[in-house]
């Protein structure tokens, strides 16, 4: 499984953005399928350079992927701050405009675009695995 | 990301292409800024060569459809919004938030 690494920095999000598109190309997954995984990846990284760094700049972004014959499975790694994954809530559409609120939405996308989400924290590293299965909705 | 602003006389287009991401948000929410610092508050985005949305930029997207809402003197609307974009925006729960426009001539036709 090859392993890519990128500074942890919002400019890297492109170019582990092309990773993915090789990945899901690589996968055989749809348009749609493929920009949710995308999007899963993008947000994940995002929350790393945030939460888990604090900030850019400071520490790597591990990115590897496999192919198994039914599943893709992306795994990003980090040496940040130990991520406690929070309650997952679906984004609240019957408010009024002005009492949206936009957090929570990157957990949100990761949780509804990837069929499986796991997390583990081992010898110092954030450890996210990403599945998406053919055959299921969107591929 | 690229943008392309033009000033109508009663509204601005801005064309957004490629990547609207957590490095490129920032430079749309400064565009966005721009124009209604200005006292503009009807603004159609061009979504037509638009390939990704994360959730940094359906923020910003939100951010100022709420700041050209108030007191009712404008709003946002967006036009030829392609499909991997509509369903972000819709798994958003952004959709009732902003009208949609099948091209540029009918959203600033709106206003």
């Amino acid at each position: 499984m090859p392993t890519f690494v990128f500074p942890g920095k919002y400019e890297s999000l492109a170019k582990i953005a092309e990773l993915v598109q090789i990945a899901t190309r690589e996968f055989g997954l749809d348009s749609c399928a493929a920009y949710g995984v995308e999007t899963a990846v993008d947000e994940a990284c995002s929350n790393i350079i945030e939460h888990a760094y604090g900030g850019e700049n400071r520490g790597e972004i591990e990115f590897s992927y496999e192919i198994t014959s039914n599943s893709l499975i992306i795994t990003l790694r980090d040496q940040g701050k130990k991520f406690k994954p929070k309650k997952i809530e679906k984004p609240k559409t019957n408010v009024p405009l002005k009492n949206r609120s936009d957090h929570g939405l990157g957990l949100y996308f990761i949780h509804q675009w990837m069929d499986e989400v796991h997390y583990d924290h081992r010898e110092g590293y954030n450890i996210l695995t990403l599945i998406k299965h053919k055959g299921t909705m969107n591929t | 990301m690229e943008l392309n602003h033009t000033e109508f006389k009663r509204c601005d287009v801005v064309k957004v292409s490629g990547r609207v991401d957590s490095a490129t948000a920032p430079r749309l929410a400064e565009k966005l800024s721009e124009i209604m610092d200005a006292g503009r508050y009807r603004i159609v985005l061009d979504l037509q060569d638009l390939d990704f949305i994360s959730s940094a930029g359906l923020r910003v997207l939100i951010g100022a459809q709420k700041n050209c809402k108030r007191y009712n003197r404008g709003e946002v609307v967006l036009a030829n919004v392609q499909p991997n974009i509509l369903s972000a925006l819709d798994l958003a729960g952004f959709t009732p938030f902003f009208k949609i426009f099948e091209d540029t001539v009918s959203a600033v036709g709106n206003f």
